[in-house]
């Protein structure tokens, strides 16, 4: 194999050839890491489950830890109609993301974490899936009662011990319509964040239609046993959401 | 990763795709062997397995009965072409032409076989036919999607009889028919009353893993305690080895069940997200059960957004 090559606003940039031989590395490597060095790395860990058996809510969790000086994790899958799920900045705390994602095929599912010096590791496997991920509609559309529950968001945080962080899970109800279903046009939460009892912003994400209905999210923001967390979200449609919880504050 | 098919077709999709898409070759015919396992009844036994091109989908147990008034089928397998053979073998076995085909319960493994079949012959639970009439053709087209060839010719076939009594006889060989749930909305178990048989369809799995997606495990429950007062002799499940205890198949069905209802909650209370879920360590004594981590996984598919649903608290202000 060769070096994929391409030529960028007059600059030549080479990307290491992909492990998993995706026709989609190149052009989605041009739009998320750009001129930025990349490789590919096993210290990145992107776990999934073995099978697909939900195509419309796949979770992925990716781990960078082990990498330490983290500044944006990226979960993406190649061969999706809207390749990007998550672009997560842990600004404070551990480079920990895990969410769920929809498949729309057979496709590559990859994480990305770019460390403090601009540089992209990437790590990732093939998941087989059966079609539609993207393209069917999502459940509460079909039961109808999607509004009434609309931005009902669950949540806790867990004190994770040494390290001063706390497991945070967060859930919103959300259609996240793709646009790909006739007749009902894209409507999805597009940014979420995470700030401390003293204002400072701890972690935030951007968020894109193939993460699955009712999105879910496990970070792990530096926060101690009893300090409030304000989560604060935003959609397409401008809606804003808030919550707050307490870390360790039990279920 | 492993290189299949799907990989290559895959890394051609960016490449002028000359070679055609359904490369893969005809499927060879399905090597089907009953065994048997009391007076006039044979059990055939499918592959340990999850349903992929490799086992043609024949993954679900059957169980051919010899009565007076003919052949009796306990499920039909995955697809026209296993009907139309299981139809050939259980009447060469019994001499008697098939009179009755049962569907245990909705899923394509046990019910996709039936078009081999007059529909007048073919009986379930209403439950059963309600579910194959909402669900059939998205059954029907997975197991397409994961079994090419091997599906060729198969529609959605619906039961035609549906089973309103609690028994039925054969020239005299009586066979009790009890309408459960709890693998699905809708399960039907079959006791051979001449040979003290139990044939309790997904209700019992034996040295395999349960599967869960259309399961409702507190039903399950009280099913598997149905079927344990049965005083049965012999035990057929649904996945899995014969069980001459007739008890085992139960015990093990309900262990894992218990273990897995316990373990998702605690997995939701604790804090951990799906990937891990479907990671956590499988207690020792459920090890002996094929595909564990597989069906573990599924079920966490199955289950853990209701759980969070129920178990984490609101925390929105609105």
């Amino acid at each position: 194999m060769t070096q994929a090559s391409i030529r960028r606003n007059g600059v030549e940039t080479r990307y290491p050839p992909d492990p998993l031989g995706s026709p989609m590395w190149t052009y989605h490597a041009k739009t998320v890491f750009g001129e930025d060095r990349v490789s590919f790395d096993p210290r990145v860990k992107l776990s999934m489950p073995d099978l697909a058996e939900n195509q419309h809510c796949f979770p992925v969790a990716l781990d960078a830890r082990e990498i330490g000086d983290v500044r944006r994790m990226v979960i993406m899958a190649d061969l999706n109609p809207i390749p990007l799920a998550v672009d997560y900045r842990p600004l404070a705390g551990a480079p920990y993301l895990a969410t769920r994602i929809k498949l729309d095929q057979r496709t590559p599912v990859r994480g990305a974490v770019q460390r403090a010096d601009g540089s992209w590791l990437v790590h990732g496997g093939w998941m087989d899936a059966a079609g539609g991920g993207c393209s069917a509609p999502p459940a509460s559309r079909v039961k109808g009662d999607w509004a009434q529950h609309l931005g009902e968001m669950r949540g806790a945080a867990w004190p994770t011990g040494p390290d001063g962080t706390a497991r945070t899970r967060i859930l919103i109800r959300h259609p996240m319509d793709t646009g790909f279903v006739p007749g009902i046009p894209t409507y999805n939460i597009e940014t979420l964040s995470l700030t401390s009892s003293t204002g400072t912003v701890l972690g935030e994400m951007d968020i894109w239609a193939s993460v699955s209905e009712d999105p879910a999210f496990t970070i792990m923001p530096r926060a101690g046993m009893g300090e409030r967390l304000a989560i604060a979200a935003r959609d397409s449609n401008g809606r804003d959401y808030h919550a707050s919880l307490i870390v360790g504050g039990g279920l | 990763m492993r290189v299949s098919r799907r990989t290559t077709l895959a890394g051609l999709v960016a490449a002028p795709l000359v070679a055609p898409v359904m490369s893969r070759a005809a499927a060879p015919d399905y090597t089907i062997t009953p065994t048997p396992v009391a007076d006039g009844i044979w059990m055939i036994t499918g592959a340990d397995e999850g349903i992929a091109f490799d086992n043609g989908g024949a993954i679900a147990n059957i169980t051919v009965i010899a009565t007076p008034a003919g052949t009796v089928l306990v499920d039909s397998g995955p697809s026209l072409r296993y009907g139309q053979r299981l139809k050939h073998v259980a009447e060469s076995l019994t001499g008697r032409s098939v009179v009755r085909v049962y569907v245990t319960h909705l899923h394509p493994d046990h019910g996709m076989g039936i078009g081999a079949f007059a529909p007048e012959i073919v009986a379930a639970l209403p439950g059963t036919i309600a579910g194959m009439s909402r669900d059939g053709q998205g059954f029907s087209d997975q197991m397409y999607r994961l079994l090419g060839d091997w599906m060729r010719g198969t529609d959605l076939a619906l039961p035609g009889k549906t089973i309103g009594g609690d028994e039925e006889d054969f020239g005299g060989r009586r066979l009790r028919l009890l309408a459960l749930s709890g693998h699905s909305a809708a399960d039907l178990a079959v006791l051979d009353e001449q040979s003290g048989t139990l044939i309790g369809g997904d209700l019992l799995f034996h040295d395999r893993a349960p599967a869960t997606p259309t399961a409702d495990l507190a039903r399950w429950r009280q099913s598997l305690a149905a079927l344990d007062a049965l005083g049965h002799k012999g035990a057929i499940p649904g996945h899995g080895p014969y069980d001459g205890t007739g008890r085992q198949a139960i015990a093990q069905t309900r262990a894992w069940i218990d273990w897995l209802d316990t373990a998702l909650t605690e997995a939701v209370r604790g804090g951990m997200d799906m990937v891990e879920a479907g990671r956590m360590v499988i207690p020792e004594q459920l090890r002996n059960m094929a595909s564990g981590r597989y069906e573990l996984q599924r079920s966490v598919s199955h289950f853990y957004p209701m759980l969070e649903a129920k178990l984490l608290p609101r925390v929105d202000q609105s």
